[in-house]
């Protein structure tokens, strides 16, 4: 059973105070990693909205030691903080149980300049959870494109909207076989929690990516962050799984989805309530490009369903 | 002090040895010729368990220096070791070290950059990264390699600086020489295990890094470019008493080889300089009172111990194994005058760029060198 968004836990580490947007959906997705991983972790941070929404020197709102690392190497930082608490506890320097150690870094970071160092942790195995919170764009320096921006979608350097797809990176780091890779939202909070608490208590290296919705870059209204996030659940457009050593299981409502039960809802109203879209809808080949969009959703949906017979 | 043990060893594997010395705790590494060596030995020593350490095999040297800045974040007490290209791949990451105030050990093997490709000496990579705010050595011998980066460690502990060791690729790294390794008992008096003044601890949230204002960001630069100039006589102390530990000498600041007396004195850095003690031998011979004055420290350049070391009205033979790209000559030629302006004035600076690449750099050329600027 998921656990009930009642049931998290009281306290805070994500402090009140910061610098992010109202409506902010990684700060909201922070929040409750926070609730999960407790005081006892360490967090690397890569230049993005996180940092700088974290509080100026010397305030922090965060409420963990946190080292904000260069852009593009948040995989090999972590190997190096991961590597040093480990012999450091071996000879004795540290004791008691070690800090899990993690990083927050968004889409940019993860899909793009980050990738190679990341794919090294991954390939080495090192005990890390790395956590990418996708806002589907550079959100930081102003909305640009990123390897995740989806078809379709306007920034401001695809002015006529994105051509080419996303790139799949939850499906990228489930074929670097670690141990577990999960997605998440903010709508599905519980959903959220749980599989930071069951990472948490796995070795080596943990991947989970959280969809979140940008009322800025995404162009919506600032209250609607958890709603946009329930409809890319919804219509597919992103799923919830979770891959534990290569086995693949499907989280509600997403199984529903998988298994026929429920018909994904049509992307048209999903992206109609986005800005980042709306200047397709107004062109002449509006038709064809949502055809596109739907036709990505539909192909990954098939995919996943096919991907998960297989256990490697 | 105790027993000492001499044994024949290259100038890549004296640098692992002194790693395992320092009881380094995490090395991240890359391989790059001719620094691969180091990383080897380094891996195996960790593997056999000679070496009680992490070794991380990351996926280039942006990643191996980020791992290093990382671990020394952490707590750990951190080797790495690159060349040429690689140290350039480093460049944004050196200045996390250094900006964050982490006391990151690094051999840097000299060796030419591409394009075009060479794989042999010379010291372009190195200084190039002068503004990194690395404090950075420059070593003659496999004896001195092994012996800087025990320094090394020290004076970056103490004034939580990293420090570059550098040392030229294949005439040190891969020749044999006669190494002296002291007693483990002598090298651990001599440093003592690294106790960080802040790390990484949840018990202490605080931030590393962290967004500032002018007003903040400002301090932190004026205190990192005090500390190296301040970091000078950490230097001389180390040399200092790793002489009374261990009986051992390269130097301080600088290495001086019949400078007293001197009315030329030849000017360089690394193997090259050892050589040009051969060269000097020469031009006595010729009856000039031919010296030489080879800085052990680049950065912070020692002004003061070269200022006070070089005999009145002499000629300086700056020999330069780079190029100062947009002046003629070379980087050193550049930084020695720029010390000298205003203060001595009795002195004549000339310089030549030789051996780039790693045309090899003989006694009798280096003294025909000499001989040919004094004509100049
Ligand atoms: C090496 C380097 N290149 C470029 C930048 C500029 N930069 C800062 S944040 C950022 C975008 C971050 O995007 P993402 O990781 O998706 O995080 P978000 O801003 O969306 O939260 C860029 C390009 C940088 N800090 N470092
Ligand atoms: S721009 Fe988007 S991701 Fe960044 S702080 Fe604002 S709401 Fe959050
Ligand atoms: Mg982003």
């Amino acid at each position: 059973m998921t656990t009930s968004i009642k049931k998290l836990p009281d306290f805070e580490q994500v402090l009140s105070g910061n610098g992010a947007c109202g409506g902010c959906p990684s700060t909201m997705a922070l929040r409750i990693v926070g609730k999960a991983l407790g005081p006892n972790a360490i967090m690397l941070l890569t230049p993005s909205c996180a940092v700088a929404s974290m509080g100026m020197t010397p305030k922090l709102a965060y409420n963990w030691p946190c080292i904000n690392v260069t852009f593009a190497t948040a995989g090999s930082s972590a190997s190096g903080i991961t590597h040093a608490l480990e012999i450091m506890k071996e000879k004795g320097r540290l004791q008691g149980e070690l800090p899990t150690v993690f990083s927050w870094v968004g889409d940019g970071g993860t899909y793009d300049i980050g990738f190679q160092a990341l794919s090294a942790a991954a390939e080495r195995n090192d005990n890390m959870i790395h956590f990418c919170y996708n806002n589907e764009a550079y959100s930081n320096t102003g909305v640009q494109r990123s390897g995740a921006t989806p078809r379709g979608s306007f920034t401001t350097t695809t002015p006529t909207g994105k051509r080419q797809p996303k790139k799949n990176m939850t499906r990228l780091m489930l074929e670097h076989n670690i141990p577990y890779v999960a997605t998440a939202t903010v709508a599905y909070p519980g959903d959220l929690y749980d599989k930071v608490i069951k990472a948490k208590s796995i070795p080596g290296m943990k991947y989970i990516e959280i969809l979140a919705p940008c009322y800025l870059g995404w162009q919506f209204d600032m209250p609607e962050t958890v709603k946009m996030s329930r409809m890319a659940v919804r219509s597919g457009a992103w799923l919830l799984w979770e891959a534990e050593n290569g086995r693949i299981s499907f989280n509600s409502p997403s199984s529903l989805i998988i298994s026929g039960k429920r018909e994904a809802e049509p992307v048209n109203e999903y992206v109609m309530r986005q800005g980042r879209f709306t200047r397709l809808f107004k062109s002449a080949a509006a038709e064809s490009r949502i055809a596109e969009m739907q036709a990505d959703i539909d192909c990954e949906i098939a995919f996943m369903r096919e991907r998960a017979k297989i256990t490697t | 002090m105790k027993t000492a043990q001499v044994i024949m060893d290259t100038g890549a594997h004296a640098a692992a040895l002194a790693v395992k010395s320092a009881r380094v705790d995490v090395v991240p590494g890359y391989p790059i010729t001719p620094q691969t060596s180091i990383m080897e030995a380094v891996a195996a020593m960790v593997e056999n368990g000679e070496l009680h350490a992490r070794f991380i095999p990351v996926e280039g040297e942006h990643s191996a220096m980020a791992a290093a800045v990382a671990a020394s974040a952490a707590g750990a007490r951190v080797f790495t070791a690159t060349s040429a290209n690689g140290l350039l791949y480093m460049h944004e990451v050196l200045h996390m070290a250094s900006g964050g105030r982490l006391p990151v050990v690094m051999c840097n093997v000299n060796r030419g950059i591409f394009a075009p490709w060479t794989l042999w000496a010379d010291h372009q990579d190195s200084f190039a990264q002068r503004d990194t705010g690395w404090i950075q050595y420059h070593c003659s011998s496999n004896q001195e390699v092994y012996n800087t980066i025990l320094q090394a460690f020290r004076v970056a502990e103490q004034i939580n600086i990293p420090v570059m060791v550098n040392f030229d690729g294949f005439a040190i790294s891969h020749c044999l020489m006669p190494l002296t390794l002291p007693a483990q008992e002598d090298i651990d008096r001599f440093l003592p295990p690294y106790e960080p003044g802040w790390r990484l601890d949840p018990a202490h949230p605080s931030s590393f890094s962290n967004v500032t204002n002018a007003a903040e960001y400002a301090p932190f630069r004026e205190m990192l470019s005090g500390d190296i100039l301040a970091s000078i006589s950490l230097v001389k102390q180390a040399a200092q008493e790793y002489k009374e530990i261990t009986g051992m000498w390269d130097g301080d600041t600088i290495d001086t080889y019949l400078l007293e007396d001197a009315e030329v004195v030849a000017f360089a850095v690394n193997s090259m300089a050892a050589e040009l003690r051969l060269s000097i031998d020469i031009l006595r011979e010729q009856g000039i009172k031919a010296g030489l004055l080879r800085p052990r420290l680049y950065l912070p350049f020692p002004t003061e111990d070269i200022i006070n070391a070089i005999p009145q009205n002499a000629q300086i033979m700056v020999l330069d194994r780079n190029y100062n790209f947009g002046h003629p000559g070379g980087i050193l030629a550049s930084e020695l005058k720029s010390v000298l302006f205003g203060r001595r004035n009795d002195l004549t600076v000339k310089n030549r760029v030789v051996g780039i690449g790693g045309i090899d750099l003989t006694r009798r050329f280096m003294a025909e060198e000499i001989l040919s600027m004094m004509e100049e």
